[in-house]
């Protein structure tokens, strides 16, 4: 990549933020504690973290959308109390959410005439999105609904609105994870250019290589406190996991997969038309997933993930039974219990309230998928000793912290939530377990603990799925990976035969039509195909 | 069917229909906002006693009127403090909202069982009242049929050309969202709910100063119900509560006309008199049978609880 | 500044200590109220609270009337774990009661041990005949139970009136609209002597067992409360949802129904148009009073049935309309939803932002 940021250009002068000891304090958890950080006009500046180090409660604290507890902000180099979003923007400072704060039934000139003082003439609003967006290579129609566009295009009116305020500051939480490879070069120059006219930007992400090629300084959180300031260029990837984590990236353990498995998943020409009129219709999907192997299916979040994890575990039934074929059954009209019984397991993507039913006891979450194949039930009346029995023997196998099985869920942090979600299919020896987004949001010691046990899974003879929008994780798990574009599954890759780059290609929906792997036609579901 | 009788069923068409286009079209805003009351029920039920008793003992129907806007706002307003302040379940504080309505209106109504009040005198608009066949029945009526009319026109222009409006749908929308940009999410549902109360209570008052006018313990008879199901049936659309509310008005006329008319039908009178209930599930059903309209028109935010956390 | 700080457990001392809260406040209130409608406050309580329950015949009264409050309850909190708002109980109730009477005058004269229960069973067939056309409707096109099974409410009470100015009037009644009173075989056979508490009551509590069974250790009340809590769980845990639209609702209808049969079989004696007496709406305070679980159900309507009855002693003592009853129990609900807020957050003095 070219264009590493050089250092001399930030202009001498006052700097445009300063925070000075900035605290904030939940109840029952320090989010941000003395943090002090700069950022001067023109300037880049990354805030590095890894999940739950507070890196977001600190960028909503200076957007005004949270109040800190503690600690003082300079803008410009005057003491300022940001009130509210709203007087945020008036100062000059703009956001752009990770959850993006769109509103999917408006269109995108009404979304972007919410956030701008006075009430602008949507004509001539839409006039000026057109403007900016040319301007800055962010190409969107004004008049077409949220819901309609994809996530990038979603994250285009988010940036636009911004833009459209002139601001001199610029904050972007976690942009990327929602972007192909390709999309995020892009994103990179747009930001440049703004820098380059003078604006300064607070980059959110806990992507090293990311921060390396973007960033001219970075900020270091640690569980809420500012462990280190470092320039992103004069460092490897490893001394900046070592400030962001205190120690080294920990990684998996993976050796080979046998890949001549039996067969334990098969979708043979999936088609779905979606009756939410905001999802994805599946078409024409087919996928082998043998024992022995972790297959990988990687996608931009909106193309059809969704659709097709809920059709494969059953949560959407199907009208013909061939197209879902689960451990040698056809199983499309199949409920999920039934199909948990022919030896599936499901981790959805939502932790809290999917996963897990929020309010209730880590052994009353371990009857929701367990209670009929760990016998849990007596003549239709719950043995609740054994739920407990099962919740503690998942608490200890998966190293969940917590007050033990009556714990309520909500009460776990992300990643021990998912340490128990994981664990609770994992131990009922699924012969197929899908995993979606195993590690989203969880902090690096619960992910690395998480994609070891998918791995031994494996090893053990279990066919795995993980559908994930972490490239790095699937190339660090998977023996193949596909990719899902716009409801189309690409043919699969050996990982270690492909690239981040190819399969970012492919993630905008451009695959080569006839590759190497076999495809079945639709309607033949026996004929075997060979990876 | 002949003139008069066609203009006199329309223009007890039209009455019957006001109430529910007020109270549907107040409860619209608050569903707009991502707030469902179910109490409307009671807020009508407050709204109508409060309109009596001041306009028994003021002898001013407008004076009864404002009283019944402020009972029903008053209501509301409880109703706000419990679910938006005290984040107390929407659906079990707006049944809670009703049964209590029904109640105390009935307890503040006893004394006024078995008083009449005098009737108050339409309004006619002149040359227009003079067309043929609807000019009566459309131009000579009641002011709060005007004021109907009015609040919908005013609602299109509100809910779809006005800023504050748009506010209003994104806060519907996603609270979420529009907390984080910045709008006071808690006020604006506060001001949605409170309006849907007010009118609500205009409904109210309507039935018991201007339609019987007379009070009675259960003379709200399910109308803020039936106005409930009128904002599912518009799918959250002022012209749909417009007709659908005519519609309503049509019905609970047509079996009137048929029991007042003396036709040798064989029919029993309390049989007739459930149509408008049977009307109303059935259009719930018919409306609801598409699950994407519900879902594509429907506030996202409905009826979901949300605190910003500061 | 006073606001409200989120706990980060759930107390388990205010979900219990918030409903003995909303009581005192509901004390508070009514002395209050009686204090603003000229009435000596302390003279009003007694009257209201204590003198209903002064002696045996007092409390039967009492346990009289919470029995259909604790059935109709019950039931209704089944369907309230899992998300399921029935808030028609008044029509399934009358149904119940109707069904109740078609048998009984079918089977007038006749001196069979079996007419009342077939009565019991064809009250809890009618209630849950009428909740299922909400279920039905809910299930096959998506229409929203609480609409339809409050319009099936008022659709009920039409057609009890017509049936008792109709076809089922008693001809020698005077032209009341009442049916013939019942026979000795199909009237509930008394538990107290001297009173006119019932064998209804009975079944009542035994209900409540059952229903304690069903909600708190069965793998279907599990799942509804799980449907409650969190509808994607159960999605995902695949627990079919219209299975618990049905047994939701079908539940609450029966048992509504049986209350119906109860009233008619037991103080009534006969079916007319009053029937219906709110207790399907009272009900649903009652369920939410107590928090949807057994034992809460059975002091909630207690408390209930004394609100009634203190109404109509106030009416008889104090000259008010005996509607104040439902001004108690609306407060008592308004208090206990907004008390239940200390569950999950607290109280905090906020000092301003630095």
């Amino acid at each position: 990549m070219t264009g590493r940021p050089t250092h001399g250009k930030t202009p001498d002068g006052t700097p445009r933020l300063v925070l000075k000891g900035i605290g904030k304090v939940y109840p029952g958890v320090v989010a941000n504690e003395a943090v002090d950080l700069e950022v001067r006009p023109g300037e880049i500046r990354a805030v590095l973290g890894e999940n739950g180090a507070g890196k977001s409660t600190l960028m909503k604290i200076i957007y005004g959308v949270t109040r800190p507890s503690a600690g003082q902000m300079l803008w410009e180099g005057k003491a300022v109390h940001v009130e509210n979003p709203a007087h945020a923007r008036s100062l000059g400072i703009g956001m752009v959410f990770q959850h993006f704060s769109l509103f999917e039934t408006l269109t995108v000139v009404e979304n972007v005439a919410l956030a701008l003082p006075g009430a602008p003439a949507l004509d001539e609003l839409a006039q000026r999105i057109t403007e900016v967006s040319e301007r800055y290579g962010l190409p969107v129609d004004p008049r077409r609904h949220i819901h309609a566009l994809s996530v990038g295009e979603r994250q285009r009116v988010e940036i636009i609105r911004c833009l459209l305020q002139n601001p001199r500051l610029l904050i972007m939480d976690e942009p990327t994870s929602v972007l192909t490879p390709q999309a995020v070069r892009k994103l990179f120059e747009t930001l440049r250019q703004l820098a380059a006219e003078g604006c300064s930007i607070l980059y959110i992400s806990h992507k090293l290589d990311e921060i390396q090629e973007l960033c001219h300084t970075a900020t270091v959180l640690r569980g809420g406190k500012v462990t280190g300031e470092c320039i992103p260029a004069q460092e490897t990837p490893q001394s900046m996991a070592r400030l962001m984590i205190g120690k080294d990236l920990p990684h998996c353990v993976h050796g080979s997969a046998r890949g001549d498995g039996e067969l334990r998943l098969r979708l043979a020409g999936l088609s779905h038309a979606c009756e939410d009129p905001f999802g994805t219709d599946l078409k024409d999907i087919h996928l082998d997933v043998r024992a022995g192997e972790i297959v990988g299916i990687a996608g931009v979040s909106g193309n059809g993930q969704q659709e097709l994890l809920r059709a494969i575990s059953g949560e959407e039934t199907l009208a013909v039974k061939f197209p879902v074929q689960i451990c040698g059954v056809e199983a499309g009209r199949l409920k999920p219990a039934a199909r948990r019984r022919l030896g599936l397991a499901f981790v959805p993507e939502e932790r809290l309230g999917r996963g897990a039913v929020p309010g209730m006891s880590l052994a009353d979450n371990a009857l929701l998928t367990a209670a009929r194949g760990q016998d849990m039930l007596a003549g239709g009346f719950v043995r609740f000793g054994r739920a407990h029995a099962f919740a503690q023997r998942c608490i200890e196998a998966f190293k969940v912290k917590c007050n033990g099985p009556a714990a309520a869920a909500k009460s776990l942090s992300g990643g021990n939530l998912q340490k128990f979600i994981v664990g609770r299919e994992i131990l009922q020896a699924p012969r197929l377990l899908v995993c979606a987004q195993p590690t989203w949001g969880v902090d690096v010691g619960a992910a690395t603990f998480i994609r070891q046990a998918l791995i031994d899974l494996r090893d053990r003879g279990c066919a795995v799925l993980v559908i994930s929008e972490e490239l790095d994780e699937l190339f660090e798990v998977c023996d193949r990976i596909a990719v899902i574009a716009k409801g189309r599954l690409s043919p699969t890759r050996p990982a270690a035969q492909t690239s981040v780059e190819d399969i970012g290609v492919w993630m905008s929906g451009m695959w080569p039509a006839a590759d190497l792997e076999h495809q079945p036609p639709a309607g033949t579901p026996t004929e075997p195909a060979n990876a | 069917m002949d003139a008069g009788l066609f203009t006199s069923m329309l223009f007890s068409t039209v009455v019957a229909g006001t109430p529910l286009i007020i109270v549907a079209l107040g409860l619209l805003v608050s569903e707009k906002a991502g707030v469902l009351n179910l109490g409307a029920e009671g807020m009508m039920a407050m709204g109508a006693v409060a309109a009596f008793a001041v306009t028994h003992h003021s002898g001013n129907p407008w004076l009864g009127v404002a009283a019944g806007m402020g009972a029903g706002a008053a209501m509301a307003l409880l109703f706000g403090v419990l679910t938006l302040t005290l984040m107390a379940n929407q659906v079990a504080s707006g049944l809670a909202l009703a049964i209590f309505g029904v109640g105390l209106s009935a307890f503040i109504g006893k004394p006024y069982e078995a008083i009449a009040l005098q009737a108050v005198p339409p309004i006619r608009i002149p040359f227009i009242a003079d067309i043929p066949l609807i000019g009566e029945a459309l131009y000579n009526q009641q002011a709060l049929v005007y004021f109907s009319w009015a609040l919908f026109w005013g609602l299109l222009w509100f809910l779809y050309r006005s800023r504050a409006g748009l506010v209003l749908r994104a806060v519907g929308e996603s609270p979420a969202s529009a907390h984080a940009i910045g709008y006071p999410v808690i006020r604006i549902r506060y001001l949605a709910v409170i309006f849907g109360g007010a009118m609500a209570g205009i409904g109210g008052a309507f039935l018991s100063v201007f339609y019987t006018p007379m009070w009675a313990e259960g003379l709200v008879a399910g109308r803020g119900w039936i106005a409930l199901a009128l904002v599912v049936f518009a799918t959250w659309r002022p012209l749909r509560v417009l007709v659908g509310a005519y519609l309503f008005g049509g019905v609970m006329i047509t079996q009137l006309f048929i029991q007042g008319s003396g036709l040798q039908i064989d029919f029993p009178s309390q049989l007739l008199s459930s149509l408008p209930y049977w009307a109303t599930i059935v259009v719930l059903v018919a409306i609801s049978r598409n699950a994407n309209a519900i879902r594509l028109n429907s506030p996202v935010s409905l009826g979901k609880p949300y605190r910003p956390d500061a | 500044m006073l606001e409200l700080e989120a706990r980060t457990e759930p107390s388990r001392l205010m979900s219990w200590a918030s409903p003995l809260l909303a009581v005192a406040l509901m004390l508070a209130g009514g002395m209050l109220v009686f204090s603003a409608l000229g009435k000596d406050p302390v003279e009003g309580f007694r009257i209201f609270f204590l003198n209903p329950v002064k002696d045996l015949y007092g409390v039967s009264e009492l346990l009289l009337k919470a029995t259909p409050l604790m059935l109709c309850a019950i039931g209704l909190a089944i369907g309230f774990r899992a998300n399921v708002w029935n808030i028609g109980a008044e029509g399934q109730f009358m149904l119940g009661a109707v069904a109740a009477t078609g048998v009984a005058l079918h089977f007038d004269g006749a001196d069979s041990a079996f007419v009342l229960p077939a009565m019991v069973l064809a009250g809890a067939l009618g209630g849950a005949a009428w909740a299922a056309i909400p279920a039905l409707l809910r299930t096959r096109f998506n229409a929203n139970e609480i609409l339809v099974s409050l319009m099936l409410v008022y659709v009920a009470q039409l057609f009890v009136s017509w049936l008792v100015f109709g076809p089922w009037k008693d001809p020698d009644g005077f032209n009341f609209p009442q049916t013939r009173m019942f026979g000795e075989a199909a009237l509930m056979p008394m538990v107290l002597e001297g009173t006119r508490l019932h064998a209804g009551f009975v079944i009542a509590l035994g209900v409540l067992v059952a229903g304690y069974a069903f909600m708190n250790r069965s793998f279907a009340g599990f799942r509804m409360r799980v449907a409650g809590e969190a509808p994607e769980a159960a999605r995902y845990a695949g627990f079919s949802a219209a299975r618990m639209i049905w047994v939701g609702l079908l539940l609450g209808g029966a048992a509504a129904g049986v209350a119906g049969m109860g009233e008619v079989a037991g103080p009534m004696g006969q079916l007319t148009d009053k029937v219906g007496s709110g207790y399907g709406f009272a009900a649903i305070i009652v369920a939410f009073v107590g928090r949807l679980n057994a034992f809460g159900i059975l002091l909630a309507s207690l408390l209930m049935a004394l609100l009634y009855i203190g109404g109509e002693q106030a009416q008889q003592y104090l000259n008010l309309p005996s509607s104040i009853s439902m001004v108690f129990q609306g407060m008592l609900l308004f208090f206990l939803l907004g008390s239940d807020v200390f569950i999950n957050y607290r109280l905090r003095l906020r000092r301003r932002a630095v």
